[in-house]
């Protein structure tokens, strides 16, 4: 507990330092998240026939909402929560440091977050490993190369079973292969961050102009554990318009729930958000890889509150 | 029988896979940074013993398997069946020499042993960890060497064949570890 609070304290020490101010934003919103990989928590209104309140997935539309009217570089610590994951790595409800940075390049953003990890006590050096050369390294070739037909094959040769709709999404084959083969290849890696994704898996970060296409995209990934996501931000409404739609075509898809578009991110968008790279950082997992704990459930006190017997069904044994 | 979702998989589990029932030792979530949730799971499959690795995507789902563990106690063989007797209702249960495998050469009868049902038939059986089984043949003793560390071979009365310190004698019983198969101590009945 007073090794977390001395983390804590370290990195809003460092954060102070840079000049990154710290904000607080609504952790209950009208607005559920659209990607299609997170599932939200809705709560019931306590008005009857009112629509459903969410817990926030993650700040970042409130965050840009500020951004984009002026606030410089931000930073807010503070818990989010996510339906349907939970494991040695994964809780409900965990704790984010999502920061932005005005001007700032996503190298430059790298080196900012190598600065914040110092900072917090992690003191190995975080090495650069592009997604093709990752990538190329276990299948010979970049993923650009592949047809999604070849993908699907890779990841049936392992074990997988994919649909006729899965054979078709290539993010979706993408993951497959990243859970079976990428991670495994990272854990052997040490502490990296892994750069330029396939446009595929885009997210919300801007991409590249150059062929073939990359987007501007990092994660922090130590022993194969992903630490952080930043991108190099998309600042234009329309396409993060077409972001939304894409992300709910991909729900169609894969028969999840439809989100409508958050309106209130696309009119900060409108309005004009500087250019920015932003990134986020799991609080419980940056206190595993500083050794306070070999899991999630090691270094948060509550975790096993909420753990009925379905949910703990996923927590391991070894 | 029931299916289960990736969310209720927890070890100890019994599943089909392939047509075989496995168990799940092992279940891990995985999630790449933005991407689609999986469960790597380690599965040991109940007929082979043989242990592998799968990735399904999360709310995936496999039908259950019909196994169940039994206490029973072993009473006889004729060579290819093996009886059992549940000690509560005096039921009888024949397994198959298949289903014996290793568990097989240490039972001389009244063993209380775990037998492991599939869709009702004997699919495995686990002997207890630990034996007390007497020496049938044996070369003679070598008296007060219980220092040099070396071994010969002992036949034990089920048939069993075990390495023993160079002291043992035929005739003594001897305690065994039936997961190894390895000699522990000499006993006294």
């Amino acid at each position: 507990m007073r090794r977390r609070a001395a983390v804590v304290a370290a990195l809003r020490a460092y954060f102070d330092a840079q000049g990154v101010c710290e904000v607080a934003t609504p952790l209950l919103s009208p607005q559920a998240a659209t990607e299609p990989t997170l599932s939200n928590l809705a709560v019931a209104h306590p008005f009857a026939g009112s629509r459903d309140w969410y817990l926030r997935t993650s700040p970042e539309s409130a965050m840009k909402r500020l951004l984009a009217a002026g606030s410089g570089d931000i930073y807010q610590l503070g818990p989010v929560f996510r339906a349907d994951e939970r494991g040695r790595h994964h809780l409900t409800e965990f704790t984010l440091l999502e920061w932005y940075r005005v001007g700032y390049t996503l190298s430059e953003l790298m080196d900012d977050v190598a600065g914040a990890m110092a900072a917090a006590g992690f003191s190995r050096a975080i090495a650069r490993l592009s997604y093709d050369d990752l990538f190329a390294g276990q299948f010979g070739a970049p993923p650009q190369v592949f047809a999604n037909a070849e993908l699907a094959a890779l990841a049936s040769a392992r074990g997988l079973n994919l649909s006729a709709a899965d054979q078709q999404d290539r993010a979706l084959l993408l993951d497959c292969l990243y859970a079976c083969v990428l991670e495994p290849a990272l854990k052997t890696l040490g502490a990296v961050f892994l750069y330029d994704y396939p446009p595929e898996l885009r997210a919300y970060a801007r991409l590249g102009a150059t062929q073939p296409v990359h987007a501007a995209r990092f994660e922090l990934v130590v022993d194969g554990l992903e630490l952080g996501n930043g991108y190099f931000e998309i600042v234009d409404a329309e396409e993060q318009a077409r972001c939304f739609a894409e992300e709910n075509a991909t729900r169609a898809a894969r028969e999840l729930p439809l989100v409508a578009p958050d309106s209130a991110w696309l009119a900060a968008l409108s309005h004009g958000l500087p250019d920015c790279a932003g990134v986020a950082v799991g609080i419980e997992r940056l206190l595993m890889v500083l050794g306070l704990g070999a899991s999630v459930d090691e270094v948060s006190l509550f975790a096993h509150e909420l753990d009925d017997e379905q949910h703990g069904a996923c927590s391991s044994i070894t | 029988m029931a299916t289960y979702s990736t969310n209720q998989f927890k070890p100890g589990l019994k599943l089909m896979f392939d047509g075989d029932p496995y168990t799940i030792i092992d279940n891990e979530f995985v999630k790449p940074g933005k991407g689609q949730a999986f469960n790597r799971i380690k599965i040991r499959n109940l007929k082979t013993g043989r242990t592998i690795e799968k990735t399904m995507k999360s709310g995936d789902t496999a039908e259950g398997a019909d196994v169940v563990d039994l206490e029973l106690q072993f009473l006889y063989t004729d060579g290819e069946e093996y009886v059992f007797m549940n000690p509560q209702t005096f039921d009888q249960l024949i397994a198959p020499a298949a289903a014996m495998a290793d568990a097989a050469k240490w039972l001389k009868g009244q063993e209380m042993c775990q037998v492991t049902l599939w869709n009702d038939a004997p699919l495995s059986v686990s002997p207890p960890n630990f034996v007390v089984l007497k020496i049938i043949e044996t070369d003679p003793g070598l008296r007060g060497d219980t220092a040099t560390g070396g071994t010969k071979p002992a036949k034990m009365e089920t048939g069993a064949v075990v390495k023993v310190p160079l002291f043992i004698e035929q005739g003594d019983l001897l305690r065994i570890d039936t997961r190894t198969g390895e000699y522990v101590s000499r006993a006294k009945e």
